[in-house]
């Protein structure tokens, strides 16, 4: 029997072995490594924030509550999708996600582009107990958030993380973290005119849990929540849904 | 390789490997398992060629078909958009009266409406429009800023104390917290008040007279002389049975010691035209009009 070239790959424990992981590196190859290379796997937009640290904030508290595991927050490019939550996710808004939290499983709707939805009331009253207003909703409470005063002091460090992972932050940013997230739910206080100026006149500076006096969890995911979908309108641009169409089932 | 060795009973040959006087028999894998490794590389080869697939540096394999996620999803939404013009021209270009007037019609924007009101609005009004506290009932006809389809239709646009230029904007001052009315003065306004609709519960209070007075005074210019409310400024009509915040005693003081500002966002940019005309008249519609 002739020796076939497999055969002799068995045979050598270091070729073998070598074979093993040059095959198996073949899927990243093709799917992670061109994403450094083609330009057009991330799109451009230059209106792109990044996340103000009360955000940053609420962004974690959505990490640790592990909203991922019920919410994604991508938006396929299917027909009904479109149709449902709005224009189709694209790279670029998770630019500044770090993680990304696109989930993989919707027990809620996607929250992709939820900001602006609904009322600031609303999200409290829903977090607070969401059978108070979707009599329906199977999602559990998240009352103490607003109970829980929200921590300050270690914010500069998670921007500063960020900054070192290539987010745009400024070194100013970075300094006035804990200043900027009180200023951001205090509207009528000295801390709220710099959140502005660091992150643009667009930025929703108010009371999300509707006490101005003391900022707490609930503050922040509010805050979060408010801008997905927000932080650049590039998807807009791409809307395939502008021509006077309406939603199905 | 040395001399192969056949196994006396299958004809198999074996490896040569022999444990205890058993050989280990060079048995080749199933036709089918074959099979299917090589009809899986073919469509491999297939999908390479008319799908996008190799990366190539900056660039990567478009593949015959020229297959877009994007493009297909734009095209069926088109395609969609398409299908339903023969019915959505007409509601656009009909005014409200005119869609009201086709049953048709209005059995496509009945069908139509409840989706986009269970997408959109049944989170804080309820799947039903019944509403919660802070939360308006749309079925109870009491209509803050008017209840025909085209004042609905705006209410819908722009907002209530929205982010929109145009948004509607109504607040109630906070007469208590703010300094504006004694503790006994709230009290005195709040019986005035929840007497209009329940006067027999509050028969004989002797607050309500001193309530008239204050109400007069501070409370008239937006809700009316008669407490009918008024739509140009969204204040409630307080002499009918319905509440948003809430019509027993400690809510009717809650609200006008501190005050009211509801927010409704403005669905202009995130709904097309033709979604928000659907809207107000399937809202129109929950509420029996007016």
């Amino acid at each position: 029997m002739p020796e076939f070239f497999h055969r002799k790959l068995e045979r050598s424990a270091i070729g073998f072995v070598l074979a093993i992981i040059g095959v198996s590196a073949i899927g990243g190859m093709v799917e992670i490594a061109p994403l450094f290379t083609i330009d057009e796997t991330v799109e451009e937009a230059p209106d792109m924030r990044v996340y103000t640290p009360l955000e940053l904030a609420g962004r974690n508290i959505y990490t640790r509550e592990g909203c991922y595991a019920c919410h994604s927050q991508m938006i396929r490019t299917l027909r009904d999708e479109v149709e449902r939550y709005g224009p189709y996710s694209l790279a670029v808004e998770s630019q500044y996600d770090r993680p990304m939290l696109w989930g993989s499983k919707r027990t809620g709707p996607d929250l992709a582009r939820l900001g602006g939805k609904y009322s600031d009331a609303w999200h409290v009253a829903h977090l607070v107990n969401p059978r108070d207003v979707v009599p329906e909703s199977v999602m559990p409470r998240y009352g103490w958030l607003q109970r829980n005063t929200l921590r300050i002091d270690d914010l500069p460090r998670h921007l500063k993380a960020m900054q070192r992972l290539g987010v745009p932050y400024t070194d100013e940013m970075v300094e006035s973290a804990a200043a900027d997230a009180m200023g951001q739910a205090a509207p009528d206080s000295g801390f709220a005119a710099g959140v502005a100026g660091r992150y643009g006149e667009e930025t929703n500076i108010r009371a999300f849990d509707g006490e101005p006096g003391r900022l707490t969890e609930m503050d922040a995911l509010v805050a979060y929540l408010q801008i997905l979908g927000r932080l650049t309108d590039a998807a807009h641009a791409t809307d395939a849904v502008e021509t006077g169409s309406t939603q199905d089932e | 390789m040395a001399l192969e060795k056949h196994d006396p009973v299958t004809g198999q040959t074996t490896t040569g490997h022999e444990w205890n006087g058993i050989e280990e028999l060079d048995t080749p894998i199933p036709r089918v398992a074959l099979f299917f490794l090589v009809t899986t590389a073919l469509f491999a080869l297939g999908y390479w060629i008319l799908m996008p697939a190799w990366p190539l540096g900056v660039t990567y394999t478009r593949g015959l078909l020229g297959f877009d996620q994007r493009e297909v999803v734009t095209r069926q939404v088109e395609t969609a958009a398409a299908e339903r013009a023969g019915w959505a021209d007409r509601v656009m270009a009909l005014d409200y009266a005119g869609v009201q007037a086709d049953p048709e019609l209005m059995r496509i924007v009945g069908e139509t409406g409840h989706a986009l009101f269970g997408d959109n609005c049944a989170v804080c009004h309820g799947t039903d429009g019944r509403g919660s506290r802070g939360f308006p009932d749309l079925t109870a006809g009491a209509w803050l800023w008017g209840g025909e389809p085209e004042t609905i239709h705006e209410t819908i646009r722009v907002g209530i104390n929205s982010g929109h230029d145009e948004t509607r904007m109504s607040q109630m001052m906070a007469f208590g917290r703010d300094g504006v009315l004694e503790r006994e003065q709230v009290r005195a306004v709040a019986a005035y008040v929840r007497s209009l609709s329940q006067p027999e519960a509050l028969a004989g209070d002797a607050r309500i007279e001193e309530g008239r007075q204050i109400f007069a005074e501070n409370c008239a210019s937006c809700h009316g002389e008669d407490a009918t409310g008024m739509v140009e400024t969204g204040a409630p009509n307080l002499t009918d049975d319905v509440w948003i915040y809430g019509g027993d005693a400690q809510s009717v003081y809650a609200s006008i010691h501190g005050g009211r500002q509801g927010h409704m966002p403005h669905w202009e940019g995130r709904l097309k035209p033709l979604d928000l005309k659907i809207l107000a008249l399937y809202v129109h519609g929950l509420g029996g009009g007016r």
